[in-house]
């Protein structure tokens, strides 16, 4: 299961909709396990796609819907009709929507559309499952449920997952690797450990999370903030000033003598059971610092800060 | 909204103010509007209307009945229905083709097609009738070599289609072009991935997110095949029992003043307006319910 994330604009869903065969590269070729499928016809290209607004057909019921691309095989490859009516039977199971068979996709919730699209996209067993931003349109609490249960699916039938998303934690929670768009480029593909750990440029940085960023010097193999050593190692070969990167969660509060940073509390607040403290730098950008044993520092407050992880590029 | 309105009435000290919208006018103001309206109504639309039955029923329904077993109304009858029956057709495929084409494909030229399609709108009827004249017609372009082969477009049933066809034109894919745009590809796209050809789509995706509004589109078309009368009457060359349509029969029945039978004649089209009238009212009130199910997407 593959997730590509990037900012709104990157090139995600022309990049998914290039691999289905709804539009056409300029240059390059889409290999589907071995198969050269560049200049195969989407009808035959044997993919499942799910719309970002599912895309159900609405004069037709949801048993109508999911059987739809069965019905449309050429008579010599068609199923049965009763062998049809029991795979439906099966994909609404899996769904749950067993209940379900006769209603217009206009009697159904956004989270029953999107799991009819996406049994209507089972149903022709295809080689690939493309999702477009699958649960974009619903809401947080629904969003999560088709999470785990689109992870479920996927657990049971192994079924090879494109989908398009540009929520970080989607996509490192949902899929197995992640490949990273940014204005029409892949910048990096990756396990979601990967990719947080080790990312390869400052834009992959900044997009999977808040991000602090810092003047620094490297020298020796050592980065320096203000003339005091990090505990960061410089890259092979880089030398001089450089960008240091760090989450809110690699400062620490530290006395004015050892600090790195020093600035003024603006603001702090409590979000999920941590504590969250935007400090103003004089002459540069507003860090936020994540600490979890911190009361709460009072506005205007003189603190100064140690980093103690991150990332350098040049 | 008007739940949302009705239900807040309850203000802060409690008393109940009566459910009533902020956009509404005095009342004097409206009951002013509605009686222009209807009045402009009563004058313009059902006066004219309830003459042509009175004056069709003048001499009681004898003569009334008179005026359609006469051969030469019974002719024109059949005409009008033939001619409708070629030209709603041709009009109904055209249409959806190219309501197909412009609402689903990003091609050059796409404008001019859409310009070219209103141009009989916007074209006098009595011009769209002369270009046929002029084309075909003895002294016309193709004239000599229709003549070699003893083909007679004008003044002739062919020549009547052509300018029908010619009239109602923009009727189908007008309606279509829109409806079609809103619909988008979406659809469409999801048919094809799931292996369906684009004639397999187009039948079973396209055509009955269309059907309302094609029905529609069909009937007002069929409405003014049936009427038109200047560019017909330019081709037509008005020969009795042979190429009279019903509304060219209304007026040479009234200009030779036998006006129980030109009212008669007038009051079978106007009956036909208002059929088309309830039926497209009845399609209204369906096809409204059809978008609001497409469009209520959350």
């Amino acid at each position: 299961m593959l997730a590509l994330l990037g900012p709104s604009g990157s090139g995600k869903t022309t990049l998914l909709r290039i691999i289905a065969g709804l539009d056409f590269p300029d240059r390059g070729r889409i290999i589907f396990g071995g198969d050269d499928a560049t200049r195969v016809p989407v009808q035959q290209r044997a993919v499942g796609f799910v719309f970002q607004h599912y895309a159900l057909f609405k004069h037709m019921t949801v048993a109508q819907n999911i059987a739809y691309g069965l019905n449309a095989r050429r008579r010599s490859e068609r199923p049965e009709k009763a062998e049809i009516k029991r795979r439906v039977g099966n994909l609404l199971d899996l769904i749950k929507l067993s209940g379900f068979a006769d209603r217009y996709p206009s009697q159904l919730s956004g989270g029953q559309r999107q799991r009819i699209a996406l049994a209507r996209a089972l149903a022709v067993e295809p080689r690939v499952l493309l999702l477009d931003e699958p649960f974009g349109a619903l809401d947080a609490q629904v969003r999560k449920d088709l999470r785990r249960w689109l992870r479920e699916i996927h657990d049971r039938t192994g079924q090879t997952t494109i989908f398009v998303t540009h929520d970080q934690d989607e996509a490192l929670e949902l899929s197995d690797r992640v490949a990273v768009l940014d204005r029409g480029r892949l910048e990096q593909v990756g396990t979601p450990d990967e990719v947080q750990e080790r990312p390869v440029s400052p834009t992959v940085l900044k997009f999977l999370g808040d991000t602090i960023e810092v003047e620094a010097i490297a020298q020796n193999g050592q980065v320096l903030v203000q003339g005091r050593p990090t505990p960061l190692t410089a890259p092979q070969g880089l030398s001089g000033p450089v960008k240091l990167y760090a989450r809110p969660w690699q400062l620490q509060f530290a006395e004015a003598d050892t600090a790195h940073l020093h600035g003024t509390v603006r603001s702090s607040y409590r979000t999920q059971g941590r504590q969250r403290i935007e400090v103003d730098r004089e002459g540069a950008k507003t860090v936020v610092v994540e600490a979890s044993d911190t009361a709460r520092l009072a506005q205007g407050r003189e603190v100064g800060l140690r980093i103690v992880g991150g990332w350098v590029f040049p | 909204m008007s739940d949302a309105v009705a239900s807040l009435p309850d203000s802060p000290d409690g008393t109940i103010r009566p459910a009533q919208s902020v956009v509404t006018e005095r009342p004097w103001i409206r009951w002013l509007l509605i009686a222009v309206a209807l009045t402009f109504l009563a004058l313009f639309l059902v006066l004219p209307l309830i003459t042509v039955f009175a004056q069709a029923l003048a001499k009681g329904w004898g003569a009334y009945l008179a005026a359609f077993t006469e051969p030469d109304a019974q002719s024109a009858i059949r005409l009008t229905l033939t001619v409708a029956a070629i030209a709603v057709p041709f009009n109904l495929v055209f249409g959806v083709a190219a309501a197909w084409a412009i609402a689903k494909f990003e091609f050059r030229g796409k404008n001019l097609l859409v310009t070219l399609i209103d141009l009989p709108f916007s074209v006098s009827p009595v011009v769209s009738g002369l270009i046929y004249v002029l084309v075909f017609g003895s002294r016309g372009l193709f004239g000599p070599v229709l003549l070699e082969h003893d083909i007679q477009i004008i003044f002739a049933v062919p020549g009547i289609v052509l300018a029908t066809v010619f009239v109602t034109f923009p009727f189908v894919a007008r309606q279509l072009i829109p409806l079609m745009q809103e619909q988008g590809t979406t659809e469409e796209e999801a048919a094809l991935t799931l292996g369906a050809s684009g004639w397999h789509a187009f039948r079973t995706v396209t055509l009955p997110n269309i059907r309302w509004g094609l029905l529609y589109a069909v009937l007002l078309c069929n409405a003014r095949a049936m009427g038109e009368f200047g560019a017909v009457s330019v081709v037509s060359g008005h020969i009795r029992g042979l190429t009279n349509t019903l509304p060219l029969h209304v007026e040479i029945l009234y200009n030779e003043y036998n006006f129980v039978a030109s009212f008669a004649v007038a009051s079978l089209l106007a009956g036909l307006a208002l059929v088309t009238l309830v039926i497209k009212s009845l399609l209204e009130w369906r096809y409204a319910d059809d978008i609001a199910a497409g469009t209520r997407r959350h």
